[in-house]
């Protein structure tokens, strides 16, 4: 990926990301953190991760957003008068998210990263990603189907009505 | 697309800055659901940062990876949200200020 694409792509990525926390009404927060999602898939496309990028949309932006607004609208929350915490909080928690931010980056600017490696055409494709999945990884993925009915289960135990 | 011209540490900058905001978020905001949202935006910066250097090391690892912290978000989501639900209908309010039962 070019780099001003790349900056293009970065700015509406945190522009978006800032609407989710910033934003009063958490309808808008859920279209954020959705354009979010869409622009992190685009970046995934440029690192050649062509399969988790279609997985980001269909899983994340597709089915995991969709069960917020479905909350939300269900909660039926209005802009709330005492949404966010109080301000010298909001100042510290800033303050804070700030110096993580800077103290990670200052790791990443004085660690040498070697230029990226050749891949063959069919990195990140479907194929690539099944033949790791199926056979390195292949117990790990069986316990995932495990995990999912779980929270199912859970989720139905505890979402259904009380007598 | 060709070999990335952006070096792999501007991606990792980008993913720092989003989790940064994504911390900010679930530590300032008070409705449930946005704090929900804000760990989202956790989750993804990390899912950048593994994909990015999944591609400077040339590994699929970090692509499965990603797969399955996807796997986790979606569980999570759905009993998170169940849990949501159910505290509504008990206390009428999703406000992380007045939910304090656990607190002691």
């Amino acid at each position: 990926m070019s780099i001003p694409l790349f900056l293009v792509l970065a700015a509406l990525t945190v522009a978006s990301a800032l609407t989710v926390i910033i934003h009063r009404n958490p309808i808008y927060s859920a279209l954020g953190l959705v354009s979010t999602l869409f622009l992190l898939a685009v970046l995934f496309l440029g690192l050649d991760a062509q399969m988790v990028a279609v997985l980001q949309i269909i899983v994340y932006a597709g089915a995991i957003v969709v069960l917020f607004l479905f909350v939300i609208m269900l909660l039926n929350l209005q802009v709330e008068e005492r949404s966010s915490a109080a301000p010298p909080l909001i100042g510290a928690a800033a303050l804070g998210g700030l110096a993580m931010g800077g103290l990670v980056i200052l790791a990443i600017v004085r660690t040498q990263f070697g230029a990226p490696v050749p891949v063959h055409a069919g990195f990140g494709g479907t194929e690539a990603l099944a033949e790791r999945l199926f056979t390195v990884y292949l117990l790990p993925f069986e316990l995932t189907s495990l995990l999912l009915l779980v929270a199912i289960v859970g989720a139905v135990v505890v979402g259904r009505k009380r007598a | 697309m060709t070999v990335g011209a952006t070096p792999t540490s501007w991606y990792l900058a980008l993913s720092a800055i989003l989790f940064a905001i994504g911390t900010v978020g679930v530590l300032t905001r008070r409705n449930l659901i946005v704090i929900f949202m804000a760990v989202e935006l956790l989750l993804n910066a990390v899912n950048l940062s593994f994909v990015a250097l999944a591609r400077s090391l040339g590994s699929m690892d970090g692509q499965v990876i990603v797969f399955f912290v996807m796997a986790v978000a979606a569980a999570e989501a759905a009993v998170g949200l169940a849990i949501m639900l159910q505290l509504y209908r008990i206390r009428d309010t999703i406000n992380a200020d007045e939910v304090t039962v656990l607190r002691w």
